[in-house]
């Protein structure tokens, strides 16, 4: 009785131990034993990456030099947010990387690719260096790949919030070059539109005329259109509540500068533009104002 | 609250100075239409400056009143629409396509003028 009691008590002991075995060696003690063969072999796994990342035709807006430099402090980054198990430098790194890289044309799915390339070249050297022990390369692999996954995770979420910042960036850009609302004479106003105009920017664009309506007592807009590219039914029927709208305040509008295409897209759609006045140039705009205000311009 | 109309030489003018309930705008309507010929007035001014919000039934009997008046002998010019009023009222698909507007008092009046002048 006694016997087999030890026995199991024996059994049973073994256990516990072999699992404080298991959490003393993992996660960090194996991670450093992998920092550290990562160290070792540095020259050539930075080497066999480079190859890769030529081989599959990634970063192809960058010189070898070039990549090569970046892989290097990439290589050192990613080494060091496994040691340290902080990703705050890696972050850091990821930002000012994407911020040079983004104007050179270098895309979302290469940034990702370069950094899951790593992760794969590294993976195998860890295959290659502990085949013989299964359950190691086992425990090292489960160490590993939190933290790689990690670090792929903030290089690619680091790089798309860097894009998407230089897109806010611009987007606001647009936005302040806030379309001018011009008088030319005694209540005749000119709204030149230039680029594209998505709902919010038309809106803004209907307020201010309005306004500018109001505010110089204008009688007749001419709006020319001649930089705007294309037009679609959003934005054509904002136009046509513009010039209903500066009616409603007594005003006439006439639409200048109708490209080919917007003429084609407009009627193809069907939208209704026949309460609207419109005039092939901006000259021939100025000059039915003109002659709508009772102005007549005579050589002297 | 009554609206008041005053005579001003050969036009009306009615200032609409508040909100106006639905009650209100009948009688405005119903005054416009007896007073138009009875002071052989040849046009109507209905000036909406203070009018924050148009809803559609405000609208609709600003265009009923100028169709009225059109049978009665006489032009109705719509002036003061604010402009966030107006836009309003285009998205609601409210033009007033039939009515003459104009920008205030002044406006109105010129327009008028300019008009009959060209008439006489």
């Amino acid at each position: 009785m006694t016997k087999r009691n030890s026995s199991l008590r024996a059994v049973g002991s073994r256990n516990p131990q072999t699992a404080t075995l298991a959490v003393s060696e993992a996660p960090s003690e194996l991670l450093r034993e992998l920092v550290a063969h990562l160290r070792q072999n540095r020259t050539q796994l930075r080497e066999e990456w480079v190859g890769r990342i030529s081989e599959t035709r990634l970063l192809t807006a960058m010189t070898k030099e070039e990549i090569f430099a970046e892989a290097t402090s990439v290589y050192d980054s990613y080494v060091e947010a496994l040691e340290t198990e902080t990703f705050e430098a890696l972050q850091a790194y990821a930002r000012n990387l994407s911020e040079r890289i983004i104007p050179r044309g270098v895309e979302t799915h290469e940034v990702v690719g370069i950094v899951l390339l790593l992760r794969d070249v590294l993976a195998r050297s860890l295959f290659a260096k502990y085949q013989t022990d299964f359950r190691k390369l086992n425990r090292i692999l489960d160490a590993y790949e939190p933290a790689a996954n990690r670090i792929a995770n903030t290089v690619a979420v680091g790089f798309v919030q860097e894009r998407e910042r230089v897109i806010r960036q611009q987007q606001e850009a647009i936005r302040e070059l806030s379309t001018p609302v011009l008088q030319v004479r005694e209540r005749l106003l000119i709204l030149p539109i230039i680029g594209v105009i998505d709902p919010q920017r038309a809106r803004q664009l209907t307020e201010q005329l309005l306004r500018g309506i109001r505010t110089n007592r204008a009688k007749v807009v001419v709006i020319d259109i001649t930089g705007v590219a294309a037009m679609d039914v959003t934005v054509a029927n904002h136009l046509v509540q513009t010039v209903e709208a500066s009616r409603l305040l007594g005003a006439t509008v006439i639409v200048t500068g109708l490209s080919p295409e917007i003429a084609q897209t407009l009627v193809t759609i069907g939208v209704d533009l026949g309460k609207m006045n419109t005039v092939g140039d901006l000259q021939g705009g100025i000059e039915q104002a003109e002659r709508l205000l009772g102005y007549k311009v005579v050589p002297s | 609250m009554e609206v008041p109309i005053l005579k001003q030489g050969e036009f009306l003018i009615a200032t609409i100075q508040a909100a106006l309930s639905d009650a209100d705008l009948e009688h405005l309507r119903m005054a416009l239409i007896q007073r138009v010929v009875r002071f052989r007035s040849r046009a109507v001014i209905v000036d909406v400056t203070a009018m924050d919000v148009m809803d559609s039934f405000a609208s609709r009997t600003l265009k009923e009143i100028a169709q009225m008046i059109r049978l009665r002998g006489a032009e109705t010019v719509i002036v003061g629409i604010q402009p966030e009023v107006a836009f309003a009222m285009v998205q609601l698909g409210i033009t007033l396509e039939t009515v003459a507007t104009a920008l205030d008092l002044e406006e109105g009046l010129a327009y008028l003028s300019q008009k009959f002048k060209n008439l006489n």
